[in-house]
């Protein structure tokens, strides 16, 4: 045995939420992502200390009831210390809370960088500016990780938990700030906006013009420009601000828990995502399975033992006599619980198999099984985080 | 109320994770085993469609998958350079340099260029009437309705220009319940049933598209009907579990504990499914998909969906 045993998936985890200061989550739509993000944090503050914050997106209605969140906006507000005296637990440190609203954030940000009051009027009254902060996609991955920044560099709390906003492609939101940056920065977007500034249209950008003009129609293209050339002032403070987010997430007190379930779809993309943080030497802290079928499903001997039920289900029930149950009804019993456990094995078998492929990986892997019910307050996130961490 | 397989264009949206490629590749598969040639289209490609019908990686230009189905990936480059092609006579590669080098620009900083592009397209494919049927496997809940309401989204932004020419017949096509409806996708679970209720909402006051349907997928079945409980509880008491054993030749215990996991499951999902069926317009269908056991994800399971659909239909 080496005087120095590899740590065990647990403990290295658990280094992770004592050790980093942020700890972002991603993974597909639907595998729990919310959830894991606040039960690490949950986790955090009761065995470590500190203030711990979870900043999240769209959280389940009654998980947000539970920790307090209901209708609190980008504020961060603390979990009362009533719903862990619910949970049975004396936590060391403090857990907060924030939701996040990325309309309200892009206001924010707006306000903080416009030079001048009326700029900052004019930006937030744009049509166009209400519609991108609103609904365009990419704006919401970027958003999440400029309030990340902002959160961390006001320097309140031991640990940020994140979970991402759902992306179409989970990396977006990582190359996001690197996009916002080269966006504002482009020689393409000044290029485009220059006649409108100079009412000048340039030789060589007239074809393109006169394309865009029979597509768009003109208005249109004045209004971008207009919004573009509101959004030019705030130019260097934009980009240096997505520069700083962007080394933020390369930083080494920054890590990445990828969340996964082991259905294909998810795990292609759990895959792709590891390999993109492994491309840019982003700190990859874990991966963590989540609603992994309990192992007795994969009992061997157990799917003997169905296949007897099933053959000779009207036998076993004559044989155990009508003190169980009439026979018919028994008889029908034995054999839906025999055929329904090697149902499920089919799928526990399939899972084990992706298991085991990820589990050659170097990285640490972590599973949370199966939960039957819902998961609804403080002490559910705790027995989940439990799994995760002991 | 049309028949969900007699209308023109069906978008299938959910939140992520709930099976919703699956369930509008099996929908485009049962449409083509009632005779219709159908076309579907994975709105954001990431080849699970592909990995649903077993072929090779789908393209912007259909492929015949299967005899009658076509399938293809939405990409929005390619869809602006056919409009371009099809409507300004603009000569395609290089010729429009700046712009396709702006595009990315244009579609970006536009709101609802890049979802008209794909819409376009879509509804550009009925208008041809090249299929009975195009099935778009689209966005999730979370960006479903910027793409089905950008028709009208540009036409507020916009006043002149061929897009805004373009926009009105697209509505035409989108606002008529008897050509396009909507199916939403969700799994008896809490925080798809909530974005399904959610969506729904926003569908009908956000958009003119008809929801024609709720697809609850994954539904596990019954285990025990009335009374059957309690028989199943005698069999889980140490004495009669400990005869079981000796009659079956193992112990039963792993058998026990993953019919009452099953049974508990089962329970919670149906809370959820009533807060569904609460949630919805009570003239909006919901179709049950069962919980599929299936060894791998693919053509057979597909197929399984497929015909679990045609039964729910009714076909």
């Amino acid at each position: 045995m080496s005087p120095h045993p590899a740590p065990t998936a647990s403990a290295s985890l658990d280094q992770l939420l004592a050790a980093k200061e942020i700890v972002i989550c991603c993974g597909s739509g639907g595998v729990g992502k919310t959830t894991t993000a606040a039960a690490a944090a949950a986790m955090a503050a009761v065995r470590h200390g500190g203030k711990v914050l979870v900043v999240t997106v769209d959280p389940a209605r009654r998980l947000a009831d539970a920790l307090g969140l209901t209708g609190i906006g980008n504020t961060e507000s603390q979990v009362p210390a009533a719903a862990f005296s619910a949970a049975g637990v004396k936590p060391r440190g403090q857990l907060w809370a924030a939701m996040l609203d990325t309309k309200q954030s892009w206001d924010d940000l707006v306000r903080a960088h416009g030079p001048d009051q009326a700029t900052i009027d004019q930006i937030l009254a744009n049509p166009l500016y209400q519609n991108i902060s609103g609904r365009f996609v990419q704006s919401h991955d970027y958003i999440a990780m400029e309030r990340l920044y902002e959160l961390h560099s006001e320097g309140s709390y031991d640990l940020i938990v994140v979970d991402t906003p759902p992306t179409r492609n989970a990396i977006d939101f990582l190359e996001a700030p690197q996009r916002m940056g080269d966006f504002f920065s482009s020689r393409l977007l000044r290029w485009l906006i220059a006649p409108y500034r100079s009412r000048l249209v340039n030789f060589a950008s007239k074809p393109f013009y006169q394309v865009a003009d029979r597509i768009l129609g003109t208005q249109f293209l004045q209004d971008i420009a207009e919004f573009f050339i509101l959004f030019q002032s705030m130019y260097d403070g934009f980009v240096e601000r997505a520069r700083s987010v962007s080394r933020l997430l390369q930083d080494r007190r920054t890590t990445f828990m990828v969340v996964s379930t082991l259905e294909a779809s998810p795990l292609t993309e759990a895959d792709f995502f590891i390999e993109a943080l492994t491309e840019r030497k982003l700190h990859l802290g874990a991966v963590i399975l989540n609603r992994v079928l309990p192992d007795y499903l994969l009992d061997e001997g157990a799917s003997v033992v169905a296949g007897t039920m099933e053959k000779s289900a009207g036998d076993l029930a004559a044989r155990l006599g009508a003190k169980v149950g009439p026979p018919d009804q028994l008889e029908r019993v034995l054999g839906e619980i025999a055929s329904s456990f090697l149902n499920f094995q089919v799928v526990a078998q399939r899972e084990a198999e992706q298991r085991a492929e990820l589990s050659a990986r170097p990285d640490v892997v972590a599973t949370i099984p199966f939960f039957e019910t819902d998961i609804t307050d403080l002490s559910g996130l705790l027995r989940l985080a439990e799994h995760i961490w002991s | 109320m049309t028949d969900l397989l007699d209308r023109r264009l069906i978008f299938v949206s959910g939140k992520g994770g709930v099976g919703k490629t699956t369930v509008a590749a099996a929908l485009a598969l049962l449409a083509t085993q009632h005779g219709k040639r159908t076309l579907v289209c994975e709105v954001d490609p990431k080849g699970d469609l592909a990995a649903s019908y077993e072929c090779s990686p789908t393209g912007f230009t259909p492929r015949e998958v299967q005899p009658g189905l076509w399938a293809m990936s939405m990409n929005t480059e390619e869809s602006l350079r056919e409009y371009l092609k099809l409507n300004l006579r603009i000569p395609v590669a290089g010729r429009i340099g700046p712009l396709a080098r702006a595009f990315d620009f244009v579609a970006t900083a536009a709101p609802g260029v890049k979802e008209i592009l794909t819409v376009g397209k879509l509804c550009w494919e009925v208008r041809e009437g090249h299929y009975d049927l195009v099935v778009a496997d689209a966005s999730a809940t979370g960006h479903i309705v910027g793409q089905l309401s950008a028709p009208q989204g540009i036409n507020e932004l916009v006043q002149v220009g061929l897009v805004r020419q373009q926009t009105g017949w697209m509505l035409d096509i989108l606002s008529d319940p008897a050509l396009t409806g909507l199916c939403i996708v969700a799994t008896p679970e809490e925080m798809p049933v909530s974005e399904t209720i959610d969506l729904a909402g926003r569908v009908a006051k956000e958009t003119t598209v008809d929801l024609a349907s709720i697809i609850v997928n994954r539904v596990l079945p019954e285990l025990f009907t009335t009374g059957e409980e309690e028989i199943f509880d005698r069999l889980c008491e140490p004495a009669v579990a400990d005869q079981l054993e000796e009659m079956a030749g193992g112990p039963p215990g792993p058998i026990l504990a993953a019919a009452r996991l099953a049974v508990t499951m089962r329970r919670t999902r149906a809370g959820h499914l009533e807060r569904l069926r609460a949630g919805i317009d009570p003239s909006v269908p919901l179709l049950y998909l069962p919980y599929l056991f299936a060894r791998a994800h693919g053509l057979r399971a597909l197929r399984q969906a497929a015909e679990a659909l045609g039964a729910e239909l009714g076909l």
